[in-house]
């Protein structure tokens, strides 16, 4: 038999091949890499790929994320140095109208109390100009009163009597 | 056949030898349906099952089933392919991914319970796979440079004192065309063969032991635990060779691409 010939002469030498092998192990082999290459490779990249690009789209979108977050705190940033320097601004008017406040109450104050004092000061000259009138009448009848008492003579005459007591109240004014 | 061999001789302990890998057919003559050539179609359909069904869903975040295949498939694409090959590795991932799961399946088939056969330890089959490698890493360089100019880079390596040729094209020549396919297949076939044939020894020794005399009684437990270190031994050897077989063929693709080498 031709199969009990080539066994034993590879008994003999196991480096000389077997006819069948060959064209099997050839076939097993083309076989294997057309399965391979058209049913298992392509899935396995495909695999890989959509891994890259859903690690690359995590990325992407965290970096996103990190950019939106930076823009926001930039923006409050800003609005709060905004609000900082209209509470400043706010504050400054404030001071200053209120030093106005003050000023303008002082002045309207001032000018309360000279316009008071004036009033009463006029009203001082004016009774003290009543009361000088008045003592001066009453002073020169009594003076005239007490004179003729005194002299006894009756100093009717009118003119006389009030050229008498004018002199003597200057006198009286010059004296003092 | 070993049976019978003990049979003959009685008492007297055979060693394993070059016969014991010739198996006879399984089903009555036909010299394709011997234990290797089965185990080889076997594999052929056990890799193929293994890596549709993992790869089958594709899916961004992998089962336990896909993340096995992509392993090895990523092993071979990255881990040879890319660092080898370089930037066109992609065009030879499929024929690498083939070449290390064949090889790397029937090598294991040696210490698979009940198979227990490593096909690659019949010199046919690292022929086949060396040639093919051959065809692919000779045709790579010819399609990228020209035939002429890719024979040229081989007989008359640029860069070297023109006397030198002397002694370096027959070296060069014989290097491309004899030594690579033939070193290729012999360290593969070699590995297997001898692998299996030391847990032969070991676990045949044993077992002979066992139905010897008292003391070669006591002694078999140590050459059955020795075939068992053996196995793990194999086993990485096993898987060494068929990363070599493959790391060698992406070796010899990428030196045809290269322009000079």
């Amino acid at each position: 038999m031709s199969f009990r010939t080539s066994a034993s002469e590879a008994a003999a030498n196991p480096l000389i091949p077997h006819t069948a092998e060959l064209i099997v192990g050839t076939i097993a082999f083309a076989l294997l890499f057309l399965v391979l290459r058209s049913k298992v490779v392509p899935m396995f990249e495909k695999a890989f790929a959509a891994r890259t690009e859903a690690i690359q789209g995590g990325m992407e979108k965290a970096e996103k994320a990190q950019r939106d977050a930076q823009v926001a705190l930039e923006q409050y940033t800003a609005q709060l140095s905004d609000a900082r320097g209209e509470a400043q601004k706010i504050r400054e008017e404030a001071r200053v109208q209120g030093a106005a406040i003050i000023e303008d109450l002082r002045g309207k104050a001032q000018e309360e109390a000279a316009r008071i004092t004036a009033a009463a000061t006029a009203s001082i000259e004016a009774e003290r100009q009543q009361a000088i009138t008045s003592l001066r009448n009453e002073v020169g009848s009594l003076a005239t009163e007490l004179a003729s008492k005194i002299v006894g003579e009756a100093l009717d005459d009118q003119v006389r009597q009030s050229r008498i007591v004018d002199r003597f109240l200057d006198d009286l004014e010059k004296s003092k | 056949m070993r049976k019978f061999a003990f049979a003959d001789s009685g008492e007297g302990f055979v060693p394993p030898s070059t016969a014991d890998f010739n198996l006879p057919p399984v089903f009555g003559d036909n010299e394709f349906t011997t234990k290797p050539i089965l185990l080889v179609l076997f594999s052929v359909v056990l890799i193929s099952v293994f890596f549709i069904i993992a790869s089958r869903k594709a899916a961004v975040v992998p089962s336990k089933l896909q993340f096995a295949g992509e392993s090895v498939y990523a092993f071979v694409r990255n881990g040879i392919g890319q660092e080898i090959i370089g930037h066109e590795f992609m065009r030879f991932v499929p024929f690498l991914f083939t070449l290390f799961t064949f090889i790397l399946t029937n090598n294991v088939f040696g210490i698979v319970p009940l198979l227990q056969f490593p096909a690659m330890s019949h010199v046919s089959f690292p022929y086949v796979l060396a040639l093919i490698s051959f065809f692919v890493f000779h045709y790579v360089g010819i399609k990228k440079q020209g035939l002429g100019k890719y024979l040229k880079g081989i007989a008359f390596m640029p860069g070297v004192p023109k006397f030198v040729y002397i002694l370096l094209t027959p070296i060069e020549i014989a290097t491309f065309f004899l030594v690579r396919p033939l070193t290729l297949s012999l360290r593969l076939f070699a590995n297997m063969f001898a692998g299996h044939l030391l847990l032969l020894v070991f676990i045949l020794g044993g077992e002979h032991m066992l139905s010897g005399a008292i003391g070669l009684k006591l002694i078999a437990p140590f050459a059955f635990a020795f075939g068992i270190g053996m196995t793990f031994f194999e086993f990485m050897v096993q898987c060494l060779q068929a990363y070599i077989f493959t790391l060698l063929t992406a070796l010899f693709i990428a030196g045809a691409l290269a322009d000079e080498h």
